[in-house]
């Protein structure tokens, strides 16, 4: 099966890890590659499981998108991977899996990442006129708005969020295991002498 | 030009309609009483849990899996595990094994048995459900006599479970067991050859095998269209590959198709269960590196670092290798996975939660054209439809 994956043209980096296929693939060619990778009768991967994106925002290409495919005859599943700017779009495949429509209105809906040529692209899971991305590492866990039923208006009203107690994140990771600063004086600590 | 007059209605469908199995608003275009076009709204029971988990360690995560599809926990549970264990790199002892199976299979049970009734209750049918309650009390007693809780249960660790079954309890399982496929026949007797619930499902909801692979289907929706498709089987995990069971398939892939996939797949989840009955030996029941999974109780008073170890634990946690992973479990819904992407902290650096009903719910719109109204309410009880899953 490897060898017919690199075959097809933009796939870059196959890697089996426990009985499951990663691929890394170059996203101009997309639509090629995913047709290849469904019509293709030694491959046969029919089914598409889901499509997410990862957010490495240091990074210059921001998200790992990652689309997780099935093949039912062959009994395999791969994850593809493929890297995407900020402001960069992506070609569609809801003509090829009818599935991906929901997965990548998802995707743009949490990510921002958007599909060219998606029949429907709107947000999914957030409320209606939300604003902002929940699942890039920048969004702040608590969100900007809250809201609640306000008595006197009779209405439920968008207010900026208001914690009597502020979000603790706690950074309880040893210091003592993987220091790489060396201590002043510590030349015990390499071994050498 | 001709001018057409459209001759359609609109209507809202919830978000609080007691068919619509939780906070589903559906806007359903209607000519006369033939739905033409539906469109789902969901997210209204949305809470950020993947977010949420990427701001706790591996160990904090696990409850957030009971919350997702809130009929079948354990299922989940075990999908986050599998992931976590798979990064780690660690194989669990073989008791941790059959239990996990055990209870993912009282699990499964318990979900038909609440899909069932209220698929049969959207058209028409009371008794099943107060039946059914009944039974799944006694089933959630297993639960609590293992972790402490009915539903949420945080059971199912990375390394294992959380503590042994309590003593006795394998005879209790398999007495019950005995007496449970009397119950299922009796329920069948009730429903099967039902003349209401027959005219309200078959050829009601119709998906062909093709489609649904297309779609995204799988569990009971993509076997009653006849794909003989169970990662219990294709692709096994834990103590799967030890039991034999069979794997039902339905021919023409509507409503009645997967209601009688789910009856089946309950008497195959009791014959599942007495295997692992008959084949469970003791033995450790979590994996016994203190790194990973936290000491006994009475270590700790004892020894100090068992103590170490449990602070530690409880506090930072344990690191994962850097790595991704997508482990999938045969949820009673369907295909349960977790996509899990370590930074090789001890906190996830993305989780993403794949949710069997989202793709079935996609599939409602397709379903439904021409159909009537309540038909409606009939495919998506067969679809098995839970918002905690779904809306994440």
């Amino acid at each position: 099966m490897i060898k017919f994956l690199t075959k097809i043209d933009g796939i870059n980096n196959v890697l089996e890890n426990n009985n499951l296929l990663e691929i890394e693939f170059e996203k101009n060619n997309i639509i090629k590659i995913f047709n290849e990778l469904r019509d293709n009768t030694e491959l046969n991967f029919n089914q598409l499981l889901d499509i997410t994106a990862v957010d490495y925002p240091s990074r210059e290409f921001r998200f790992d998108l990652i689309y997780i495919l099935q093949s039912l005859t062959k009994n395999k599943k791969i994850i593809l991977k493929t890297f995407i700017k900020e402001n960069e779009n992506i070609e569609s495949i809801t003509n090829i899996h009818k599935s991906a429509d929901w997965y990548e209105r998802e995707c743009y809906d949490l990510f921002g990442i958007e599909f060219i040529n998606h029949p429907d692209l709107r947000r999914i899971m957030t409320d209606y006129n939300f604003d902002g991305y929940p699942l890039r590492k920048d969004f702040p866990l608590t969100g900007h708005t809250e809201v609640r039923y306000d008595d006197l208006e009779k209405k439920v009203i968008y207010e900026p969020v208001k914690l009597t107690q502020e979000f603790r994140n706690f950074d309880s990771e040893s210091p003592w295991e993987g220091m790489e600063n060396k201590l002043f004086g510590d030349d015990k600590s390499t071994g050498e002498n | 030009m001709k001018e057409v007059e459209l001759n359609t209605t609109t209507i809202n469908f919830g978000p609080q309609h007691p068919a619509a199995h939780g906070v589903l608003r559906l806007v359903v275009e209607l000519e006369g009483e033939v739905v033409q076009r539906t469109e789902p709204h969901i997210g209204l029971l949305h809470r950020g849990t993947e977010k949420l988990i990427e701001y706790k360690t591996y160990l904090q995560a696990v409850p957030y899996f009971d919350r997702l599809d809130y009929v079948s926990p354990m299922c989940q549970e075990h999908a986050f595990a599998l992931a976590t264990e798979n990064l780690l790199g660690i194989n669990v002892p073989e008791r941790a094994k059959y239990i996990r199976v055990i209870f993912a299979e009282i699990t499964r049970i318990l979900n038909h048995l609440l899909n069932i009734p209220a698929y049969a209750a959207d058209i028409g049918a009371v008794t099943p459900f107060l039946w059914c309650f009944e039974e799944r009390e006694k089933l959630l007693e297993f639960h609590e006599a293992v972790s402490g809780a009915r539903f949420h249960a945080a059971y199912f660790r990375p390394g294992g479970v959380h503590q042994d079954m309590p003593e006795g309890m394998e005879e209790k399982l398999f007495e019950h067991f005995k007496t449970l496929p009397k119950f299922i026949d009796d329920l069948e007797s009730l429903l099967t050859n039902n003349r209401i619930l027959r005219q309200r499902s078959v050829d009601i909801g119709i998906i062909s095998k093709s489609e649904a692979i297309e779609w995204g289907c799988s569990g009971p929706v993509l076997r009653s269209a006849g794909v003989a498709w169970d990662l219990r089987r294709s692709q096994p995990y834990d103590a799967y590959d030890q039991v034999d069971f069979e794997v039902p398939v339905g021919k023409k892939g509507d409503c009645f198709d997967r209601y009688l996939v789910r009856i089946e797949e309950m008497r195959q989840s009791i014959s599942i269960i007495n295997q692992c009955l008959n084949k469970i030996k003791p033995g450790p029941i979590s994996i016994e590196d203190n790194k990973i999974t936290p000491p006994k109780r009475n270590q700790m008073k004892k020894s100090m670092e068992a103590l170490i170890h449990h602070f530690k634990l409880f506090t930072e946690g344990y690191r994962v290798p850097a790595g991704q992973v997508y482990s999938a479990v045969e949820a009673p819904k369907g295909e349960f996975g977790v996509y899990l992407v370590s930074d090789g902290s001890s906190k996830p650096y993305r989780c993403k939660i794949r949710a069997p009903g989202f793709a079935h719910l996609q599939t409602l719109d397709h379903l439904s054209k021409g159909h009537l109204m309540a038909d409606i309410a009939a495919i998506l009880g067969s679809l098995d439809i839970v918002f905690g899953e779904i809306d994440r």
